[in-house]
C-alpha cells in the first residue's frame, strides 16, 4: 500500500483504506465544527467552515477513487455528510453529485488540453458527438444470402449508397433447422425457378451445397431427378472445378447426395399433412420454427386457482423443435397415434412423481430433487402438448375437416377424378377460403394428369364469378407451373405411377407404422418413395415411372482423393442428404425420419430444403395480387 | 577446430564473428566512394546511386541496381534535373529484357529526374528514390518505373535535407526532414497518409541526428539537436533524457535503433557510446570509444534472445564493435564500406567484398569453443573418431551418455549447423547429430529433418548467382512465403518451384502462385507472337492447380494484347472471373454468355445492365433473345423497375399471352373505368391472339360485369364496382335488387346450384323467411334441403330450420336432425336407415342427460345393424 498525492493506493485498487482514513479525519474535523456551532456561529458561516476544513478532505482526488469505490464506503462517506447536515441545519451536495460535476470539469479540460496525455482518448468520442448532430444514426448494410449488385446499383441511382459506412454480405445459404433438417427459408424459390425461370436461389443452393461439402466432405455420389436438380448438380461440378485444389481434404460424412425438384410431386404438398407437426403447420403455420397459438387453452392451465384474472389475448408462441424431447418424440407420429402417446408419457411422469413416496434414505430423495428440474420440464411440455392436441383435435373431428380430407382420399386413390366435384362446387358456392378451392383442384388436376378442357374452364369460370376477376393471374401462374393444366394426352398416367410406387396403401396403420404413408394416412409422397426405392433396389427398377415425371434424372460421380474412401463397416448405414428444390412439408419430413429409423433400412437421411412449406404456404407463394391504385 | 574459430573475436563474455559472404562481382572504378548506397535487409538487393561532385551535364549520376553479391541487375544514368520523367525509355528496355529465368543481367537506366536525396528499399523489394524536391519514385528490382508519389506541398519550396526509409508493422515508411526543420512522415507508402509532425523548438537546419522509431503502435521520431534529444509523435515534441549519459558530452552526433525498435544507441562528441532500450527508460551500458569524429555509420549488432548489446561503428579506416564492457574489436578498414543491419549481425558491403559480422550463437560457442566439454562438442569428436574407425569414438559417447545429455549434443549439433555458412561445417555437423540420434531410441526426427531442408534451400539462395545471403534466423523470421516470393521479383521462378516442390508448399500456395507470377511477365514479351505465348502459357500451367488466368489475362491486357487476354482467359475455369475483364475489354457477348454459364445470377445482372447502357435498345433486345437465361432475369428486372420495357420485350417475343396478362395487371392500376376498359380491351384482343378462348371471354364478362356494376351505382347509388359477380349478386339479393340479380345471373350463366346458395344466404340473412320459404317451394332444390337447414341454423333460427328437415333425402336426415339439436328425430332416422355409422355419430352426440330408453334403443339398434 502506498500513499501518493494523499491517495491511499492498495495493490489491490480497492479504497477502503482510502476511504477508512478520510472518514476518520473527517470525524475529527466535526469534533471542530460542533465546538463552533455551540459558540453560536450562523449556519451560512459553518457552512462555509464545512467547504474548507471537511469536504476537502473527503472531495480531494475523489474523480480517481470514488467512481470504484464500494457501495459500503460510499455509505460511510455519505454519513458524514449527513451528519455534518445535522449540524449545520442546511442541504449539502452529496458525494455522488460532486463526484459527477468533478468528473465533467476534468473531462472538459483534458479535451481543450491538446497535450494531455489522455487527450487522444476523448478526440474520437468528440467527433462521433459532431456527426450525430448532422445525422443521428449510422447505416450500415449487410447483404442475406448474398451481395447483389442491382441492389447496390439501386441505392447508387437514388444516390444513398455513399451514406452506408459498411456494405458487406453475411452469406447465409443454409441454415441448420434441427438436428437433421437444413433450410434456406427463402420463400419464393419454387415460383422463381417454375413460374419466373429465375435461377438465383438455385445457385444459391449450389453455393450453399459447396459450403456443406467444404465442410464435411466431397460427396461422391449426387442423384437427381427434374431440371433444377440438374441445374444444381451442374453448377456444383463446376464449382468444384472451379476450386480445384484449394479445397481442404476432409473424410466424407455424406455418402449420397439427391437433388429432387419440387415439380416432380406436386401432389404430396397440396395433400393435407396428417402428423402431429403437419398439422401444426396447417392449423397454425410454423414460422422460422415458432407456431403462434391462440392462448386460452393455455391460459387455463397455467392459472391453477388464480381465478379471476383476464385471459391473455396474444397468442401464445411456442418454439417447436427436437430440443423439446417429448416433442422431438411425437411430433412425426400421426396424429391419430398421439392421443395415445401423451396418456402413455402422461402415465410415466406421474409415476416419476409418484416416486418421492418411495424414497426412504436422505441419497434417494437427493436423487429424486436433483431430477426434479427434469421432471418439472417434462410436465410442462407434456401440458402444453396435451393443450395443443386438444385444439388440433376440435378441427380434425369438425365435419368439414372430414369432408375435405374425404375428397383428398378420392382423389389420390383415382376416384372420380374426370369429373367436376359437387364438393368443391359447394365449397365455392359457400365462398370457402379461395386456398382451399386451389388445393382441391390443383390436386385433382394432378391426380388425373390434367383436366378435361370443359372441366377445367368449369373450375376456372367458377371461381373468377366468385371470387373475382382478378384471380385471373393467379390461375395462369398456377398453370404455367402446372398444378393445373388441360389434358393434352388420352391416357392419365398417375394410375400408372401410383400403382407401381404403391402411393396408395389401404391398410395404412397409424399407431404402429411399418410405411411411410402413415403419414397422409395412406398416401405415401410420391418424393419420399422415390428416395426409398433409390436406396433399395435402385431407380433402374422404376425407370417407366421416372421417364413419366418430368424433367431428366441422373447421377453423378465426384472423384475423390485416394485415402479418402470411407471403409464401411458391417452394419454401418449410409448417409443420404436428400434436397427438396422448392420447398418440403412436414409430413415429408417426418416419412423420411420414419425411413431412417426403421431397422433394416440401412439409410440414414438428412433433408435440406430451399423452404419449409405446405399446401397453403405454396399456393399462397404462387399468387398474384394486382393491387387496386 | 582452429580454423573455425580463427575468425572469432571476443568481447566480454560473447564472441564475434566475422564471415564472408561473398566477393563483389561488381567492377566499380572508384569503390563505393560517393555513393548513395542503399541495400535492403533479409540479403536483399543493393542500390548505388554514383553522384559526381559537381552536377554537370556531362557526368550524370548513374544508378544501379545489384544484388547482394554484386551482379547487377539495372543501371540507368541521371540524364538532366528536369520533372518530366518519362517512362517509355524504361518501358522498352524491360520488354526488352530476357524475362527467362537466368542470372540478373545488365541493365542501363536513364535517370532524369532531379537530384536523389535518399534511396531505399520497401518489403516487396522495390526501390524508393526520394528526391530534393519532396517526389519519390518507385521502381522495381529491374528499374521499371511504377509509381511517385509526393512528400507534400510544402517540401517543393523547402526542398528534403535528409530523408530515411523506415520498416514497420504497416509496410514501409518515409520520413523526411525539410529545409524549414519539419519533419513529415508516411507509415506506408501503400496507403499514402502524410503526417507533418510539430515544429522542433530551436531547430535550425537538420538535426544533427535523428532516427525513426515504431513504438505502441505509433511511429515516432527521435531527434538530436546539439545536446538535446526530442521525440516527436503526431501531436507533440517531448524534450526527453537518456538516463546516465555521462555529462561531457556536449553534443550527440549520432544514433541508431536496432532493429526490432527495442534499443537505442547514441554517440556523442566526447566519444562515448551510450546504449539503452528505445524508450529511454533503462540505460544498457556507456563505453569510451576513445574517438572523438563523428562515426560515418552506426549500426545495432544483436542477435534476438542474445544478453549482450552491441553496436558497430565504422568511421573511414576502422570498425569498431562495442558492446558492455569497457573493451572493444576493431577492424581495419581497407575500403569504402556501408553496414547493413540485419536481425541478427550486421553485414558490411564493401567495394570488393560482403561481410557478415555477428556474434556467434551460444550453440556454436559451446561446439567449437576451444576445450569446449559441451555435450554437443564432445559428440562431434567421437563422430570425427569414428569416420576414423577410432575406438575412442565409443569412449566420447560414452562420457556423453553417462550425463545423459546426448539429446542435448544432438540438438546442439542441429541447431550449430543452422548457424554455419560453409556447406562443409553443416555437413559435419548434421553428420555428427545423424550418428548421435543413432543411439537414442526415440528422439524425435523434425528438428534434423527440417533442419536440413531448410539448410539445402538456404544454401541455393545464397549461391553467388541468386545472391541472397539470409541466415537461418533470417529466413524463419521472414517465412517460405516471402522467399518464394522474393524469387519470383528476382524472376528466378525454377529456383522458386524448385523450392515449393522441395519443401512441398501446398500447389495453391507454392508452386501455383509462381507460374502464375511466370505467366504474367510472360505475357509482357512483345515480340512473341500471340498464339505462342498462350500455347507456352498453358502447357506450363496446364496441370497447376488453382491458377488465376484471369490475373494473367488482365497483365496482358494492361499491356495492350487483348487476343492474348482472350485466349488466356479460355483457360480460366470460373466463368466468374472472366467476366469483369471481358467487360473491360468490351467482348461483352462473350461475357454474357460466360456469366450465364456461372450461374451467377447477380453476375449474369451485371453484364445486362452493361449492355443495356451499351447498345442500342435493338441490339441489346437481340442479344437477349439469344439468351433465354439473360431474358429471363432481364424480364424478372422489369417487372420490378421498368414496366414499359416489359411490354416491349413481350412484343417483340409475340407472347400475347403474357402482355394480356399484362394489360390485366395494368388495368388494376387505373382509377378511371374508361381507362381500365379499354386496358382490358386491349387484354381481351391479345388474349384472341393467344387462342387463349376462355381468358378472352372471361375478360369479356369481366367489363360486362363493370359496366353492369357502373350502371347499377349511377342508378342506385350502390358501391358494387369491383366487386366479384358473386359478391355483386349477393348485394343486390340483400338490398332488394330481386330483378336486376335475375338478369345478372341469366347474363351470365351462374349455374343454379351457385345461385340457390346465394339467393338462401342472402335470404337468411337478411331474415327474409318468408321469402325463403317462397324460394323452396318455387322449384325442386338443385342443392337439396339440407343447406336450408344449416342456413337457418346458422342464423339461430331453428323454428325455420325444422319447417325444412322433413324435405331433407333420407340419407342426410339424421345430419339434418342433429343440426337442429333433435337427438330424437336423429335416433329415429338413423334407426330407421340401419346405418352403423350414422348411429354411432348420434351416439356421440348424447349426453349423460339424455333419455336412458333411447340409448339403449340406439345402442341394440347398432348391434344389430354391426351383424348384418
Amino acid at each position: 500500500m502506498r500513499k501518493f498525492l494523499g491517495v491511499h493506493i492498495t495493490d489491490k485498487l480497492n479504497w477502503s483504506t482510502h476511504t477508512d482514513s478520510i472518514v476518520k479525519n473527517a470525524q475529527q474535523r466535526l469534533f471542530n465544527l460542533r465546538r463552533l456551532k455551540k459558540f453560536g456561529l450562523s449556519p451560512k458561516a459553518l457552512t462555509n467552515f464545512y467547504r474548507c476544513t471537511i469536504e476537502s478532505i473527503l472531495s480531494g482526488c475523489i474523480t480517481t477513487w470514488y467512481g470504484n469505490c464500494s457501495a459500503h464506503n460510499r455509505k460511510a462517506l455519505q454519513r458524514v455528510v449527513r451528519s455534518v447536515q445535522r449540524i449545520t441545519g442546511g442541504k449539502l451536495p452529496a458525494l455522488p453529485d460532486t463526484y459527477t460535476t468533478r468528473c465533467h470539469r476534468k473531462a472538459i479540460k483534458i479535451i481543450k488540453d491538446n497535450n494531455h496525455p489522455s487527450h487522444c482518448l476523448f478526440t474520437p468520442l468528440s467527433s462521433r458527438s459532431e456527426d450525430k448532430m448532422h445525422s443521428p444514426r449510422d447505416f450500415h448494410i449487410l447483404f442475406v444470402p448474398r451481395r447483389s449488385m442491382l441492389c447496390e446499383q439501386r441505392l447508387k441511382e437514388q444516390g444513398v449508397l455513399g451514406s452506408f459506412i459498411n456494405i458487406d454480405e453475411y452469406i447465409l445459404d443454409l441454415i441448420p433447422y434441427d438436428g437433421d433438417l437444413l433450410s434456406m427459408e427463402s420463400e419464393g424459390a419454387f415460383r422463381e425457378c417454375y413460374l419466373e425461370s429465375d435461377q438465383t436461389s438455385l445457385y444459391h443452393t449450389a453455393k450453399g451445397l459447396m459450403t456443406l461439402q467444404a465442410l464435411y466432405g466431397t460427396i461422391p455420389q449426387i442423384f437427381g431427378k427434374g431440371e433444377c436438380a440438374r441445374h444444381v448438380a451442374n453448377m456444383m461440378l463446376r464449382m468444384k472445378r472451379e476450386f480445384a485444389g484449394s479445397q481442404t481434404q476432409i473424410l466424407p460424412v455424406f455418402d449420397s447426395l439427391l437433388l429432387l425438384d419440387r415439380n416432380i410431386d406436386l401432389l404430396t404438398p397440396l395433400a393435407t399433412q396428417l402428423t402431429y407437426e403437419g398439422l401444426i403447420d396447417e392449423v397454425y403455420g410454423i414460422t422460422n420454427g415458432y407456431a403462434k397459438l391462440p392462448p386460452e387453452k393455455f391460459a387455463a392451465q397455467k392459472k391453477q386457482g388464480e381465478v379471476g384474472k383476464d385471459l391473455p389475448t396474444e397468442p401464445k408462441k411456442m418454439q417447436l423443435n427436437s430440443a423439446e424431447e417429448l416433442y422431438a418424440e411425437i411430433r412425426d407420429k400421426n396424429f391419430n397415434a398421439i392421443g395415445a402417446a401423451l396418456s402413455k408419457k402422461a402415465k410415466i411422469i406421474s409415476a416419476a412423481f409418484e416416486e418421492r413416496h418411495n424414497a426412504k434414505t436422505v441419497g434417494e430423495i437427493k436423487q429424486f430433487v436433483s431430477q426434479l428440474p427434469h421432471m418439472q420440464a417434462a410436465r410442462s411440455s407434456l401440458a402444453n402438448h396435451t393443450s395443443i392436441a386438444e385444439l388440433i383435435k376440435d378441427i380434425t373431428t369438425s365435419e368439414a375437416f372430414f369432408d375435405n380430407l374425404t375428397v383428398e382420399q378420392e382423389f389420390m386413390t383415382g376416384v372420380d377424378t374426370d369429373k367436376v366435384n359437387t364438393y368443391i362446387e359447394d365449397c365455392i358456392a359457400q365462398k370457402d377460403p379461395l386456398i382451399k378451392i386451389l388445393r382441391l383442384v390443383c390436386m385433382q388436376s394432378v391426380c388425373n394428369n390434367g383436366l378435361k378442357q370443359k372441366i377445367l374452364d368449369y373450375y376456372k369460370r367458377e371461381i373468377l364469378q366468385t371470387y373475382g376477376y382478378e384471380h385471373m393471374l393467379t390461375l395462369n401462374n398456377l398453370e404455367k407451373t402446372g398444378l393445373l393444366k388441360p389434358q393434352t394426352s388420352t391416357r392419365n398416367n398417375y394410375p400408372t405411377i401410383r400403382k407401381t410406387l404403391k402411393l396408395w396403401m389401404e391398410d395404412a396403420n397409424e399407431q404402429n407404422p411399418n410405411d411411410i404413408s402413415y403419414v397422409y394416412s395412406g398416401y405415401a409422397p410420391l418424393s419420399i418413395r422415390l428416395t426409398q426405392v433409390l436406396a433399395r433396389p435402385g431407380w433402374r427398377s422404376i425407370e417407366e415411372v421416372l421417364k413419366m415425371l418430368p424433367g431428366p434424372h441422373f447421377e453423378e460421380r465426384q472423384q475423390l482423393p485416394a485415402g479418402l474412401h470411407k471403409k464401411r463397416q458391417q452394419g454401418e448405414s449410409r448417409t443420404t442428404l436428400v434436397f427438396f428444390l422448392g420447398g418440403v412439408t412436414y409430413a415429408e419430413v417426418a416419412a423420411l425420419r420414419f425411413l431412417s429409423q426403421m431397422e433394416d433400412g440401412g439409410t440414414e437421411y438428412i433433408i435440406a430444403t430451399t423452404k419449409l412449406i405446405n399446401g397453403t404456404s405454396w399456393i399462397k407463394s404462387l399468387m398474384d395480387r394486382p393491387e387496386a391504385p | 577446430m582452429a580454423f573455425i574459430t580463427a575468425n572469432w573475436n571476443p568481447l566480454g563474455e560473447a564472441f564475434y564473428r566475422k564471415i564472408e559472404l561473398y566477393e563483389m562481382g561488381w567492377s566499380l572504378r572508384d569503390g563505393l566512394k560517393e555513393c548513395l548506397v542503399a541495400a535492403a535487409p533479409y540479403g536483399g538487393p543493393i542500390a548505388l546511386l554514383r553522384q559526381p561532385q559537381r552536377p554537370s551535364s556531362s557526368a550524370r549520376p548513374q544508378l544501379e541496381i545489384y544484388s547482394s553479391s554484386g551482379a547487377n541487375m539495372a543501371s540507368f544514368p541521371v540524364h538532366t534535373h528536369t520533372h518530366s520523367y518519362t517512362h517509355t525509355h524504361s518501358d522498352t528496355l524491360i520488354h526488352s529484357f530476357s524475362v527467362c529465368p537466368s542470372p540478373p543481367s545488365l541493365l542501363f537506366l536513364q535517370w532524369k529526374s532531379g537530384p536523389v536525396r535518399q534511396l531505399g528499399w520497401t518489403v516487396c523489394d522495390d526501390l524508393l528514390c526520394i528526391q530534393e524536391d519532396g517526389t519519390v519514385l518507385i521502381y522495381d528490382l529491374f528499374g521499371a518505373f511504377k509509381r511517385h508519389f509526393s512528400m507534400g506541398n510544402e517540401v517543393v519550396q523547402n526542398q528534403v535535407l535528409e530523408a530515411k526509409v523506415f520498416h514497420s508493422p504497416y509496410g514501409t515508411g518515409v520520413a523526411i526532414v525539410t529545409g524549414a526543420s519539419r519533419f513529415t512522415l508516411a507509415t506506408n507508402i501503400d496507403d499514402l497518409k502524410l503526417r507533418r509532425l510539430p515544429e522542433v523548438p530551436g531547430l535550425q537546419g537538420a538535426p544533427s541526428c535523428w532516427a525513426v522509431l515504431t513504438q505502441d503502435r505509433q511511429t515516432k521520431v527521435l531527434l538530436a539537436n546539439g545536446a538535446d534529444i526530442y521525440i516527436l509523435d503526431n501531436t507533440s515534441c517531448t524534450p526527453v533524457t537518456p538516463p546516465g549519459l555521462s555529462p561531457q558530452a556536449c553534443s550527440i552526433v549520432n544514433m541508431t535503433v536496432s532493429f526490432s525498435y527495442k534499443y537505442l544507441a547514441l554517440f556523442t562528441d566526447s566519444g562515448h557510446l551510450w546504449m539503452g532500450s528505445a524508450n529511454l527508460k533503462d540505460k544498457l551500458s556507456e563505453v569510451d570509444t576513445k574517438v572523438r569524429t563523428p562515426p560515418k555509420q552506426m549500426v545495432w549488432c544483436r542477435r534476438p534472445k542474445s544478453q549482450q548489446p552491441s553496436v558497430v561503428i565504422m568511421w573511414d579506416r576502422l570498425l569498431l564493435v562495442a558492446g558492455e564492457c569497457t573493451d572493444t574489436i576493431q577492424y581495419p578498414l581497407d575500403e569504402e564500406s556501408v553496414c547493413v543491419a540485419e536481425l541478427d549481425g550486421v553485414r558490411i558491403v564493401g567495394g570488393s567484398r560482403h561481410e557478415l559480422l555477428q556474434e556467434v550463437p551460444s550453440a556454436c560457442q559451446d561446439i567449437f569453443k576451444i576445450a569446449s566439454m559441451a555435450p554437443g562438442a564432445l559428440l562431434l569428436e567421437a563422430h570425427k573418431e569414428y569416420e576414423k574407425s577410432s575406438q575412442k569414438a565409443d569412449e566420447y559417447l560414452r562420457e556423453i551418455k553417462e550425463q545423459s545429455v546426448l539429446g542435448e549434443a544432438v540438438r546442439q549439433c542441429v541447431e550449430a549447423a543452422g548457424y554455419e555458412h560453409e556447406p562443409e561445417t553443416q555437413k559435419t555437423l548434421l553428420r555428427a547429430a545423424s550418428f548421435g540420434k543413432c543411439f537414442l531410441s526415440n528422439y524425435p526426427p523434425e528438428a534434423f529433418v527440417s533442419m536440413c531442408r531448410d539448410l539445402k534451400v538456404l544454401n541455393s539462395v545464397r549461391e553467388y548467382t541468386v545472391g541472397i545471403p539470409l541466415t537461418h534466423t533470417q529466413y524463419k523470421q521472414m517465412t517460405v512465403q516471402v522467399l518464394i516470393d522474393r524469387l519470383v521479383y528476382r524472376k528466378l521462378y525454377p529456383l522458386a518451384i524448385e523450392i515449393c516442390r522441395y519443401l512441398k508448399t501446398p500447389e495453391y500456395q507454392g508452386v501455383s502462385r509462381v507460374l502464375k507470377h511466370w505467366a504474367c511477365c510472360k505475357v509482357q514479351q512483345k515480340e512473341e507472337p500471340d498464339e505462342s505465348i498462350a500455347h507456352a502459357v498453358s502447357v506450363k500451367l496446364g496441370e497447376a492447380a488453382g491458377i488465376s488466368y484471369s490475373e494473367i489475362a488482365a497483365r496482358a491486357y494492361e499491356c495492350g494484347r487483348t487476343e492474348l487476354a482472350i485466349k488466356l482467359l479460355e483457360f480460366e475455369p470460373r466463368s466468374g472471373e472472366q467476366v469483369p475483364l471481358l467487360l473491360k475489354m468490351k467482348r461483352s457477348q462473350l461475357a454474357l454468355s460466360k456469366a450465364i454459364e456461372s450461374g451467377d445470377t447477380d453476375l449474369v445482372y451485371t453484364v445486362v445492365t452493361y449492355l443495356k447502357n451499351e447498345m442500342n435498345r435493338g441490339d441489346f433486345f437481340m442479344t437477349l433473345r439469344n439468351q433465354p437465361v439473360a431474358l429471363s432475369l432481364y424480364r424478372q428486372f422489369c417487372k420490378h423497375q421498368e414496366q414499359d420495357t416489359l411490354k416491349d420485350l413481350f412484343n417483340q417475343d409475340d407472347d400475347h399471352q403474357e402482355l394480356g396478362n399484362f394489360y390485366v395487371k395494368a388495368s388494376y392500376k387505373e382509377k378511371k373505368l374508361e381507362a381500365r376498359l379499354s386496358l382490358l380491351q386491349s387484354a381481351v384482343d391479345e388474349y384472341n391472339k393467344a387462342k387463349n378462348e376462355f381468358a378472352a371471354k372471361a375478360t369479356e364478362e369481366e367489363m360486362k360485369l363493370l359496366r353492369f356494376q357502373r350502371r347499377l351505382d349511377e342508378e342506385k347509388g350502390e358501391a358494387l364496382l369491383g366487386l366479384s359477380l358473386q359478391e355483386t349478386l349477393h348485394a343486390l339479393l340483400t338490398s332488394n335488387f330481386q330483378k336486376q340479380a335475375e338478369q345478372l345471373y341469366r347474363d351470365f350463366r351462374v349455374p343454379d346450384k351457385r345461385y340457390w346458395w346465394l339467393k338462401l344466404t342472402a335470404l337468411a340473412e337478411k331474415d327474409d323467411w318468408e321469402e325463403m320459404e317462397k324460394f323452396a317451394k318455387s322449384k325442386k332444390s338443385p342443392i337439396g334441403y339440407l343447406p336450408f337447414v344449416e342456413v337457418c341454423v346458422k342464423q339461430h333460427n331453428k323454428y325455420e330450420a325444422k319447417k325444412y328437415v322433413s324435405k331433407v333425402t333420407p340419407e342426410q336426415k339424421v345430419k339434418a336432425h342433429l343440426a337442429i339439436g333433435d337427438l330424437e328425430g336423429a335416433a329415429e332416422a338413423a334407426i330407421e336407415r340401419r346405418s352403423e355409422g350414422e348411429i354411432s355419430t348420434v351416439l356421440s352426440r348424447c349426453s349423460p342427460t339424455t333419455d336412458r330408453a333411447l340409448l339403449e334403443r340406439l345402442n341394440r339398434a347398432r348391434s344389430t345393424a354391426a351383424k348384418k
